[in-house]
């Protein structure tokens, strides 16, 4: 069985917001119907989007780390959002675990948003729909495009490669091996909807620089260095 | 969340209409062991088509709540795995029952088509009542469990969503049948009114169990996400700088409801008064005064504490993707 999810790496993440852009743009373009936006280019802007990033800062200052967070459908194994929807325009696909929204048959009831704890469903207030991330169903079936495009808009645009999409069914699957070798974690796994999506976490990234390397002991023509050192070099004054 | 007008009035009106059928078919069975004097046929017509009118009038305000209500059809086929589904159907059911119980009466079907145990006569109108208040606690349980069912909304998921819904439906149903007899003139009035009373009294401690559950959930107790199991990071101090949006989105406007707690508390007690004190001082003194249109004020003042009780059981109850929106809490 094949279920297709992204990993999104958020010690790579730079919050550029270029998967949202994409994102938007593809799928508006699509053959569903374009995506609503109001006032876009006045106050309150607003708009049904299938992907954010939202920003959070962690830790007290000074001591912070910001983590840029997109957030989209996960996807889930067992979505709650499928089993509620009185007319079953919600469902997921069978041959690749995609969850979906029948925008013919939805009537805009909102209930599948309320048993998402995600968030991840937005209205279409002009076309009176739910909807939702479809990991861009309409590229990645499409034979007719290069393989290397059959990805999803967001995967594509994104400029640190910090989204991965994959078959996380698939042990050997670069976004399996990315779970299982550098962390991957789902979120909320308190409710049991068992995300397909998976974030992989913060790393610490500390350089440590010993004196050595800074004035370089094991370095033949040391003792021929004229430079009066004052202590406030950097690693480039020195190293050559 | 956002308490939507159209779902109040869906789950307020189809609620008291409910009552209303219980309240007529209790009556029409106490009549038939003699414990109440008989009504006829008038009354139960009458009642009927006020209890079909408000369920066509929960139906209607249901409607607004649909972004394609041309669709709604269409919600009537997931009935094994959706409680909206389950509700859809059982709806209508409802509707036809009451208005052929009514019909049954208005027709003159008592008549009875053989006797229990030699004493007891089993009209048509009986047996269609039977089926109309087994229809009536289905319904009760479908409504509650569209909201008990999701369990994100932990402030909904609870056996006391459906107590309360079951019990406001028949409290306010039997407030509205003895209003009814009381602008009648018949000797229901007390019958009703005590019912209603018992009910609303009922309703008081389930209620205000929920509202105890509700306030240990606010203090965090039992609350399964935090903002780090929402992201994923481990760390005390997590705040949010940026949701994604400059002028909100869906889930900033249908996941809150936008008013302080202040005005959250006032509403709580003006639902207190609304729906559980004035209503049993009213019946009590349209009894002492045999008053011909207390007992109606009684329903109207309950009615209306209904609708913000409805309004506050929606805006208590806070969902896990706020956390992904702190910003606007």
């Amino acid at each position: 069985m094949t279920q297709l999810a992204l990993v999104i790496d958020l010690n790579v993440c730079v919050g550029c917001h270029a998967c949202v852009t994409s994102c938007k743009q593809w799928n508006t373009s699509g053959w569903a119907g374009p995506l609503v936006d109001k006032n876009p280019y006045d106050a309150e802007p607003t708009g049904t989007f299938f992907n954010r990033v939202q920003t959070f800062e962690v830790g007290t200052f000074p001591l912070t780390e910001t983590v840029h967070f997109p957030k989209s459908c996960l996807h889930c194994e067992d979505p709650p959002c499928v089993p509620v929807c009185p007319t079953g325009a919600s469902y997921k696909r069978p041959d690749n675990g995609v969850v979906l929204v029948d925008y013919d048959k939805c009537i805009g009831c909102k209930y599948c948003s309320w048993a998402c704890p995600y968030g991840a469903r937005e209205i279409d207030e002009q076309q009176r729909v739910m909807k939702k991330c479809t990991l861009c169903i309409d590229r990645i079936i499409d034979l007719a495009l290069p393989e290397r495009e059959r990805k999803p808009a967001c995967v594509l645009a994104c400029p640190t490669s910090a989204r991965l999409f994959g078959d996380v069914h698939d042990p050997n699957s670069e976004v399996s091996v990315a779970i299982r070798e550098r962390g991957g974690y789902q979120l909320m796994p308190e409710w049991g909807t068992r995300p397909s999506n998976h974030y992989l976490p913060r790393r610490r990234t500390a350089l440590h620089i010993n004196e050595d390397e800074l004035v370089r002991a094991d370095n033949p023509l040391r003792r021929e260095d004229l430079t009066t050192y004052t202590g406030e070099e950097a690693l480039d004054d020195v190293a050559w | 969340m956002h308490p939507a007008l159209s779902v109040i009035f869906l789950t307020t009106l189809i609620g008291a209409g409910q009552g209303l059928f219980l309240a007529l078919y209790t009556g029409q069975v106490y009549a038939l062991a003699n414990l109440l004097p008989a009504q006829g046929a008038g009354f139960y017509v009458g009642g009927s088509l006020i209890a079909l009118a408000l369920l066509v009038g929960g139906l209607i305000a249901s409607f607004f709540h649909l972004g394609r209500p041309e669709r709604a059809w269409r919600a009537a086929t997931r009935w094994r795995t959706s409680w909206l589904s389950r509700e859809v159907l059982v709806l209508p059911l409802v509707m036809a029952l009451v208005a052929a119980y009514g019909l049954a009466h208005y027709l003159g079907w008592t008549a009875p088509l053989f006797s229990l145990a030699g004493t007891l006569p089993i009209t048509p109108t009986l047996i269609i009542g039977l089926f109309g208040t087994l229809a009536v606690f289905a319904l009760f349980l479908c409504t509650a469990m569209i909201y008990a069912a999701v369990p994100f909304l932990e402030e909904w998921h609870s056996p006391l969503t459906v107590a309360n819904f079951t019990l406001f439906g028949i409290a306010s149903g039997f407030l509205l049948a003895a209003g009814y007899s009381a602008w009648l003139g018949n000797q229901l009035v007390a019958f009703f009114g005590t019912w209603g009373v018992i009910a609303t009294l009922l309703a008081l401690v389930t209620r205000l169990g929920a509202l105890a559950r509700n306030r240990s959930l606010a203090r965090g107790k039992g609350r399964k996400s935090t903002v780090q199991s929402a992201i994923g990071v481990r760390h005390s101090a997590v705040v949010q700088k940026a949701q994604g949006a400059t002028g909100g989105s869906f889930n900033t406007r249908e996941f809150f409801h936008g008013r302080s707690p202040g005005t959250l508390k006032v509403l709580r007690n003006l639902f207190l008064l609304l729906v559980f004190v004035l209503p049993v001082a009213l019946v009590a003194l349209g009894y002492v005064l045999e008053s011909a249109t207390l007992p109606l004020a009684a329903f109207a003042v309950q009615y209306l504490g209904l609708l913000i009780e409805r309004w506050y059981f929606f805006a208590e109850a806070t969902h896990p993707q706020n956390l992904y929106y702190s910003g606007v809490s």
